[in-house]
């Protein structure tokens, strides 16, 4: 069990999970503010960048290829 | 002693490494995956249901092969960059957690080069297709497999081809609730492509009749000629509009019908990984249709000492992977094509790519699909550029197009959306297609400061 923060919420996943394994887990489905609305996985395998969320205060991460680490703090991306 | 890059660890890549083990060569392997096993055996040691992998011990003697050899793998290795230089060829990853920002450099220089890049699954644009809740078909497997998680509770999946099956089995396992599986292939072109020649497909057909006892146990309804065409919801999925398509997959008027669901999974065929092979130089055959690297019978490019195997070459399944990679391996390492060794995989290669034909004429993508995008659809997503937008500048050269319209040139470099582009620009009228939305200068998503630091760094440039 790990535990990571989104926009200040905790939100618990499996230990191993990629960090949009936890959140579709957690039941969430949106994570990013695009021009057309919000947006979570779509490839899942690292293409579309659709999943991009700030890591840890690094921006651009991928949600889909990145493994959670317990403690991760997760941010929202909005893009114009 | 030569030494042989290969890039992926996929089926090909590992197939490919095993090869050129086998003939005496040392082997770097790279990918940017976390594990090997590339798209074929994504897996986490823990997460992933065992009911889930196929083959699985054929994957346990490959890694164990390159575990015994002279081989060094890199995971979490991004290849960035790919040349071809006079003593061979030279590739240039960062390793390290995904999109970290200080990751290492690794540079390996070889006497030759698998490309083994692989594909990824290619989803046609829908009305609605950016609502939260849509995803391709690969990323409902991927999440269920790696992750152990269901992109929804009630999921509609739609699109083309056998690899519909195991994603719907793969969703059932996970707790989701697949309503259909929605093919768009009428059931006369599945005749076609099928039922010639049974014999041919010996292995194949066990395998079919296995997921369509899955389906049959989940009680999941598979319809031909059939397919999602617009998507429903105002945040997110809400529902999805089905109708029938003809032969030509162009919705069929008055047969829409409405079904309620929260995901939609949508798998209309590969597109494959080109980048690496387009930089190092490689002649591709094809159109907008389908763009592969051309190889020979040895899986030779048209560039010296680079080789290619695995979906790269044609979509053809894990099998025909192993059986190039096996071939291109053992022949980048200086073997010889007539050794006999390679007679098991050279006809096991031959039989893939039979198979292969028939998966294209019974699903390949059909013309018809674009009747289903209306004006206002957003064909580009990173963009949200509409097919009005990429249509009304159909006239124009490609590359004026896509400044013009910024089609293609958002985060994903036109990965998701080329195909589509380049079918809706066909269609109006516009110029022939060309390699444009597959070339890509960087091959792999790097940070702008992290390349800069690298070059900076480098005493070879
Ligand atoms: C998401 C997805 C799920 C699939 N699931 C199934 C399934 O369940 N059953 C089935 O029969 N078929 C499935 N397929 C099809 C099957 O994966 C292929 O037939 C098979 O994997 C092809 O093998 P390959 O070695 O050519 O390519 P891949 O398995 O795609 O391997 C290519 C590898 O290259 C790596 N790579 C690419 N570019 C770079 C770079 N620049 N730097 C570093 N590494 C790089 C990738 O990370 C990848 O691991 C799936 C395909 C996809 C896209
Ligand atoms: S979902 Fe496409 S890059 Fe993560």
């Amino acid at each position: 069990m790990i535990r990571i923060t989104v926009d200040g919420e905790p939100v618990r996943g499996r230990d191993g999970q990629t960090i949009a394994g936890v959140l579709i887990g957690a039941g969430r489905t949106a994570w990013r503010t695009s021009q057309t609305g919000d947006r979570g996985v779509f490839c899942g395998i690292g293409v579309c960048h659709d999943c991009l969320v700030t890591v840890n205060g690094v921006e651009g991460v991928r949600a889909c290829r990145r493994e959670a680490v317990d403690g991760d703090r997760i941010e929202r991306e909005a893009r114009p | 002693m030569t030494h042989v890059a290969i890039l992926g660890g996929g089926p090909a890549g590992l197939a490919a490494a095993q090869g050129a083990l086998a003939a005496g060569a040392r082997v770097s392997l790279l990918d940017e995956g976390d594990r090997l096993g590339g798209q074929f055996w994504r897996h986490h040691e823990r997460l992933t249901d065992p009911r889930l992998q196929h083959g699985w011990h054929r994957f346990e003697r490959l890694r164990d092969a390159l575990a015994r050899g002279d081989a060094r793998v890199h995971v979490g290795a991004s290849v960035w960059s790919a040349e071809a230089t006079d003593l061979g060829v030279r590739l240039r990853a960062v390793v390290g957690a995904a999109d970290a920002d200080a990751r290492t450099a690794v540079d390996v220089e070889a006497d030759a080069v698998v490309v083994a890049t692989g594909a990824h699954d290619l989803a046609l644009p829908v009305p609605g297709w950016t609502l939260p809740g849509v995803t391709t078909a690969g990323a409902a497997q991927a999440l269920a497999k790696r992750d152990g998680v269901a992109v929804g509770r009630r999921t509609v999946v739609s699109g083309a081809g056998p690899f519909l099956l195991p994603v719907a089995q793969s969703l059932a396992l996970v707790g989701s609730d697949v309503v259909g599986v929605l093919e768009a292939s009428r059931i006369t072109a599945l005749a076609a492509g099928w039922l010639p020649r049974p014999w041919e497909l010996a292995g194949k057909a066990g395998e079919f009749l296995q997921y369509a006892g899955g389906l049959a146990r989940h009680r999941i309804p598979y319809r031909t000629g059939s397919g999602v065409v617009r998507v429903l919801g105002d945040e997110r999925v809400e529902g999805v509009v089905v109708a029938a398509l003809d032969a030509d997959w162009h919705p069929i008027v008055g047969t829409e019908r409405e079904v309620a669901c929260d995901a939609v999974a949508l798998g209309h065929g590969f597109a494959p990984r080109l980048e690496a092979a387009l930089a190092l130089g490689c002649d591709l055959r094809g159109d907008h249709r389908g763009r592969f690297v051309v190889v020979d019978d040895a899986q030779r490019t048209t560039t010296a000492q680079v080789f290619a195997a695995g979906e790269v070459t044609g979509i053809a399944g894990a099998d025909a992977a192993l059986a190039e990679g096996a071939v291109a391996g053992f022949l980048a390492a200086g073997g010889a094509l007539g050794d006999p060794r390679l007679r098991g995989p050279v006809t096991a290669r031959r039989r893939a790519r039979a198979f292969a034909r028939r998966l294209e004429r019974a699903h390949g993508i059909r013309p018809g699909w674009t009747a289903w995008v209306d004006d206002a659809t957003i064909v580009c997503r990173c963009e949200a550029v509409t097919r009005r937008a990429i249509a009304e500048r159909a006239d124009v050269p490609l590359r004026a197009m896509r400044l013009a319209t910024r089609a293609g040139l958002g985060p994903c470099q036109g990965r998701t959306c080329g195909r589509a582009v380049e079918a809706i620009v066909a269609e109006a009228g516009g110029a022939p297609a060309s390699v444009g939305f597959d070339r890509r200068p960087v091959l792999a998503p790097v940070r702008i400061g992290e390349v800069a630091a690298l070059a900076a760094t480098d005493p070879a440039t």
